[in-house]
């Protein structure tokens, strides 16, 4: 053994490609499922989330413009860099989850895997999704799904990792950029996974990782007016409800959340994609 | 300027159709009285009281809610899908044969002209019934999995602007994937949709599967809250849309919503000016401007504007206001004492702006309601007339230099269903449609529909799409 003395981790926020602290200089306490203390995470705070709007509002005509080739390529290489981390999102999600270390493996090889299950779907949506349309007249019709815009994602609350994944690689494999708030009592494997976000060409503000309390981050991001949809996942049932009439005062599409967290090993189909995607129908006419 | 030529009065009959003095609810196959009050519908051309309607109230809903969970459980859920398509196929064969019935009682009760309602809403709500009625047997191939499910009851809610079309767009999709109906008609434009129901009563369709409950604000209220409700379907205003997504807010119910629009009508410099004028009227006159999706803000690049607007006031001095049931009649009545103040109000604020109001000279008949159509010049984005949605026979008119600055401007709207976009170079079309953060863009064209091109909007336009086969999402749960 080595009687070296670790370097432990600063845990930040990932917020518009960069490492910042909450600007309200708040942290507060992570501990494993055992009780003993991991670290200090950064409790974001409603500017944090504004900032992080901005940031995902700026990235997004990048991130929707770029090919889906190119999107594809970038998620990809997620995958990629997780691989080669995947013992210390093992050990981090083992951690946080009481895990053994088999499952916990089990858990990042699935979200690794996740994401080259929608890094391969980017160039896909359009001929799925879209269609040629035949009306009854002189005119080419055409119809394509587009990204909906800035979604803000409410990661579940247990299943810090293969559960974060889940719900943040749809919304940016549609071409969204995201604004995500972590599990409260579970955020290390979302900064972690911003670390691999920020070497893998993901542009910065495609997705911006808030470690806090969704409870307390939550309202602000739904009655956002430059929030185009919300994910629920892991928002606490009470507060689901009212998250999603504030939701309704500038139309924002929500994707609603189960009782219970579901089974995230599942086979999700475009159950996540399709909620925040908008499709587009093109006319013009034929003549000579 | 005067008419440039005087034509003969060529008004369609209206014989053909018979108006009830008063209609009750159609619930469960049959007209029942309502246990509600009763309000009149008006002919908005003159004022001339049509007939009397139940207003449903809680009760009455709650009745045709039971009536079509009982339709969906015993007979139209279970029912063979090419069963259900057959029905759909009656439905528009009646709808086509009974067509001209269904256009003079547009216009009478609507106001619009009788071109409108004969060549486009009448045709088109039966093209819908029979596209839709194909795809009863064919959901598998929908792209939500293998035998994807019916969600049961829906309730729909529907405006005055195309009552008969919105009627289609709401039932055919609904019944076709196997749900059945409550549906409520605006309460201004009641009467088509209680022809309707005669129709379904000739197609032999099963009591329950279409109920139509007629009715104001609190009927609609009372649908989107019943608790035996599984799908709300709207086309409304966004201020409505905003008050039914939070009142489904914590419940397992869909939500599909088409709700306001402020088109931006983009005409670059090198578009063809004369086909891009008739564009323009098409997409701001057409129905009186009472068109969700309707081209209200003109963006013309400036170095043609004065020549486009030049011919677009040559253009609309042509137009006939006038009797809608005239078949030469281009501009009919607006819908409702109501709309007419908010038109004038919001144009009256559109002056106060600073903003140069301009009508061609015409004739308004003595009765009825009516507003000419009118072009507002010198109109900044941030003009009332500008940002608001209308809903009337009102352009406004900006100008920009380059593309960036067109697509930057007929974004800047919290809406996002429709564009248009005028240019001859194909390239520039593509980039600028790609750009436009709306639901349709219709290049080089304008206000065209049909029902295999799926309709609906971006942002607070509303979410969800009507026609073709995204439109079938909204009626069904698959497993993906």
């Amino acid at each position: 053994m080595s009687d070296r003395l670790a370097v432990r981790k600063t845990y930040k926020l990932y917020l518009g490609g960069a490492f910042p602290r909450s600007e309200s200089g708040r942290t507060y306490e992570v501990t494993d499922a055992r009780g003993h203390f991991l670290a200090n995470a950064a409790r974001a705070s409603r500017k944090d989330a504004r900032d992080a709007v901005v940031a995902a509002r700026g990235a997004f005509a990048m991130w929707s413009g770029a090919t889906a080739y190119n999107r594809g390529q970038v998620l990809y290489r997620v995958a990629e860099v997780m691989e080669g981390r995947a013992a210390q999102f093992a050990e981090e999600v083992a951690a946080g989850e009481g895990l053994s270390a088999g499952k916990a493996r089990a858990s990042v090889d699935a979200a690794i895997d996740r994401w080259v299950w929608y890094a391969g779907w980017t160039d896909k949506l359009a001929g799925v999704l879209g269609s040629s349309n035949p009306v009854a007249g002189p005119y080419f019709g055409f119809s394509v799904p587009e990204p909906t815009g800035v979604v803000a994602v409410l990661a579940p609350q247990r299943s810090s990792l293969l559960g974060l994944v889940s719900v943040v690689a749809p919304v940016l494999a549609a071409g969204n950029t995201a604004v995500v708030v972590s599990s409260l009592e579970r955020p290390l494997p979302a900064i972690t996974l911003g670390e691999v976000l920020a070497t893998s060409d993901v542009p910065g503000g495609v997705a911006n990782l808030l470690t806090g309390d969704a409870a307390e981050l939550a309202p602000w991001l739904a009655e956002h007016a430059d929030v185009d949809g919300i994910d629920l996942a892991g928002a606490p049932t009470p507060l689901a409800m009212e998250l999603e009439r504030s939701a309704a005062g500038t139309i924002k599409r929500v994707l609603r959340t189960p009782a219970e967290e579901p089974d995230w090993t599942a086979d999700p189909g475009l159950s996540r994609m399709r909620p925040f995607l908008e499709t587009k129908s093109v006319w013009h006419p034929i003549g000579v | 300027m005067t008419s440039l030529f005087e034509y003969a009065p060529a008004p369609e009959s209206r014989s053909i159709v018979d108006v009830r003095p008063s209609y009750g609810l159609f619930v469960d196959g049959e007209f029942t009285d309502g246990t509600g009050s009763t309000m009149k519908t008006v002919n908005p051309a003159t004022e001339e009281v049509l007939s009397e309607v139940a207003v449903g109230s809680g009760e009455d809903v709650d009745r045709a809610v039971r009536a079509a969970r009982r339709a969906f459980t015993r007979v139209w859920g279970p029912m063979r899908p090419a069963d259900r398509g057959k029905y759909l196929f009656r439905i528009a064969r009646l709808l086509q044969e009974r067509a001209r019935e269904f256009a003079v009682l547009e216009s009478l009760d609507n106001g619009k002209p009788i071109r409108e309602s004969r060549d486009f809403d009448v045709p088109q709500a039966a093209a819908h019934f029979f596209h839709h009625a194909g795809w009863a047997d064919k959901l598998d191939h929908a792209g939500l999995g293998p035998a994807p499910r019916p969600l049961g009851v829906a309730g729909q809610v529907i405006p005055w602007n195309f009552p008969m079309l919105m009627l289609a767009w709401k039932i055919a999709p609904a019944l076709a994937t196997g749900n059945t109906v409550v549906l409520k008609p605006a309460e201004t434009t009641p009467l088509t949709a209680l022809l309707f129901a005669e129709v379904c009563q000739q197609a032999d369709l099963p009591p329950g599967v279409v109920n139509i409950v007629t009715g104001a604000g609190d009927t609609g209220r009372s649908l989107v809250a019943h608790p035996d409700v599984d799908k709300v379907a709207f086309t409304g205003s966004t201020e409505v849309g905003r008050e039914i997504a939070r009142s489904v807010a914590g419940t397992q119910k869909r939500l599909t919503l088409e709700l306001g629009g402020k088109a931006a009508n983009i005409v670059f410099d090198d578009a063809p000016i004369d086909q891009a004028v008739e564009g323009i009227v098409r997409g701001i006159f057409f129905n009186q401007g009472h068109v969700c999706c309707a081209g209200s803000r003109l963006l013309v690049q400036e170095s043609v504007h004065d020549e486009v607007l030049a011919s677009l006031q040559r253009r609309i001095g042509t137009l006939r206001i006038g009797d809608p049931l005239d078949k030469n009649t281009d501009i009919g009545a607006i819908n409702s004492a109501e709309q007419l103040v908010r038109i004038r109000e919001l144009s009256e604020i559109g002056e106060a702006e600073g903003a140069q109001r301009w009508q061609p000279e015409c004739t308004l008949p003595d009765r009825g309601y009516w507003f000419p159509p009118t072009v507002f010049t010198d109109v900044s984005a941030a003009h009332r007339i500008a940002r608001d949605e209308v809903f009337g026979p009102v352009l406004s008119v900006l100008t920009f230099r380059t593309p960036d600055e067109a697509v930057a401007k007929a974004n800047n709207t919290t809406y996002g269903l429709s564009a248009g976009v005028w240019t001859e170079k194909g390239s520039r079309i593509l980039a600028i449609t790609d750009r436009l953060r709306a639901g349709v863009v219709w290049a080089n064209t304008f206000n065209e529909f049909d029902p295999t091109s799926p309709f609906g909007g971006y942002k607070q336009s509303g979410y969800g799409r009507e026609g073709g086969r995204q439109g079938l999402a909204a009626y069904l749960q698959g497993d993906h």
